[in-house]
């Protein structure tokens, strides 16, 4: 038989290439594994440390109506997490390691989250454009190699759709309200137009890991071609909301069909992957003070889970 | 501390009456009932289920991959258990 020449690692490729999806049992290269691993529990992290900017505005809505939607947006990326950590627990990743990968800084999440959200402006900026972000980066995934991450991408996908719809239209209200609210609209988008382009992570020519993510098709664009496509789709919108994209370069490409944009501040890009963000400290404080505060939870549910057990109940 | 961690749970969701229960994931709970009660927040925040089933993961026991071809051989060689195995001629109607 012709596979018998193959060794594991060629026949594992040859799936691949296939696009036969790899499930939690089959045999794998432990780089994979390990790049799977690395991969879901930093995507999981962000969704958690993700509901912080947001949860700071919960209490502070303007209505009721947006209240109710940032409140069921929040809850969603607690699934979110919750999805991923459960597909990165399907290659052997322990959830309580992962946290506490987290919680030391030794794991990492998007760096987007490390910046303040200082007006209900940001609540509509960061549903439509790192949200927007999030599902350029997010739609390939779905067909990823692994099967657990692609089926756990499938329904984060659908569901981020209506958050970026959210976004847009607390954007789009903002624009056509009052000189000072459409201004404040303007220096949300102003705040985050650079980190959200970081978002994408560093250019391809410093990003040693995508040559093998695109061979095992983890990845299946490039953090660059991402990018481009990202301003494409944006720069449209913001001119329908009456905003100005906060970069000088911006101008129409008519060869390539694109926009040609300036340089990212990649200085202040891994200054902030570094832990130097502007809320870095405070956000990593806020989840493990949350881990500490829950512990007794975590015990007396188990205790009551025993006792109960016990007494014959299931 | 204890640092122990909730037993893990594999969560089976029936869309809708008539269809089976299916598989969609996983989650941590201290018992079955806090199962049940977060496979609803995690896995059915938009209805999409009617029914739930949980079973802790280290009860389910799964066929060996490597073992794939192997194991499924028999079925291999016996096309005569599909229909389309067998002609029929064309003047002979629903068959």
């Amino acid at each position: 038989m012709e596979t018998a020449e193959l060794t594991q690692e060629e026949q594992f490729q040859t799936r691949i290439d296939a696009d036969v999806r790899i499930e939690p049992k089959d045999w794998m290269p432990e780089a994979y594994r390990k790049t799977l691993i690395r991969q879901i529990s930093q995507h999981a992290h962000s969704e958690i440390v993700g509901m912080l900017p947001e949860g700071n505005w919960i209490t502070r809505a303007p209505s009721l109506k947006r209240k109710a939607i940032l409140l069921a947006k929040v809850q969603d990326e607690a699934g979110h997490g919750l999805y991923l950590y459960s597909a990165a627990e399907t290659l052997g990743a322990s959830r309580d390691q992962m946290l506490a990968d987290l919680h030391s800084g030794k794991a990492k999440y998007s760096s987007i989250f490390n910046y303040p959200t200082l007006s209900w402006a940001d609540m509509g900026t960061i549903g439509w454009l790192v949200d927007g972000a999030a599902i350029l980066n997010q739609v390939p995934l779905c067909r990823t190699s692994y099967g657990p991450y692609a089926r756990a991408m499938v329904r984060v996908c659908k569901e981020e759709s209506f958050h970026q719809r959210q976004g847009f239209e607390i954007m789009q209200t903002l624009s056509e309200g009052t000189p000072e609210q459409k201004q404040m609209a303007q220096e949300a988008l102003n705040r985050w137009w650079w980190p959200t382009l970081m978002m994408f992570g560093p250019k391809d020519a410093d990003s040693p890991n995508t040559e093998q993510s695109m061979k095992w098709r983890i990845k299946r664009f490039t953090n660059d071609e991402l990018r481009q496509k990202f301003v494409d789709m944006m720069v449209p919108q913001a001119e329908f909301l009456g905003l100005t994209v906060p970069d000088e370069k911006l101008r129409w490409n008519e060869a390539k069909q694109g926009y040609d944009f300036g340089e990212v501040d990649w200085a202040e890009f891994w200054d902030v992957v570094k832990g130097n963000g502007p809320c870095s400290r405070e956000r990593l404080q806020a989840r493990v003070d949350a881990w500490n505060e829950g512990e007794w939870v975590r015990e007396a549910a188990l205790a009551h889970a025993a006792k109960r057990s016990a007494r014959g109940k299931v | 501390m204890s640092q122990k961690e909730w037993p893990l749970w594999e969560v089976f969701i029936r869309s809708k009456q008539g269809l089976d229960h299916k598989h969609v994931g996983s989650l941590h709970a201290a018992d079955a009932e806090m199962a049940i009660q977060n496979a609803r927040d995690v896995y059915t925040r938009r209805l999409e289920g009617v029914s739930i089933w949980v079973v802790e993961s280290k009860h389910v026991h799964a066929s060996n991959p490597d073992d794939a071809a192997a194991f499924y051989e028999p079925a291999n060689d016996k096309i005569y258990r599909h229909p389309t195995f067998y002609t029929v001629p064309d003047s002979i109607k629903h068959m």
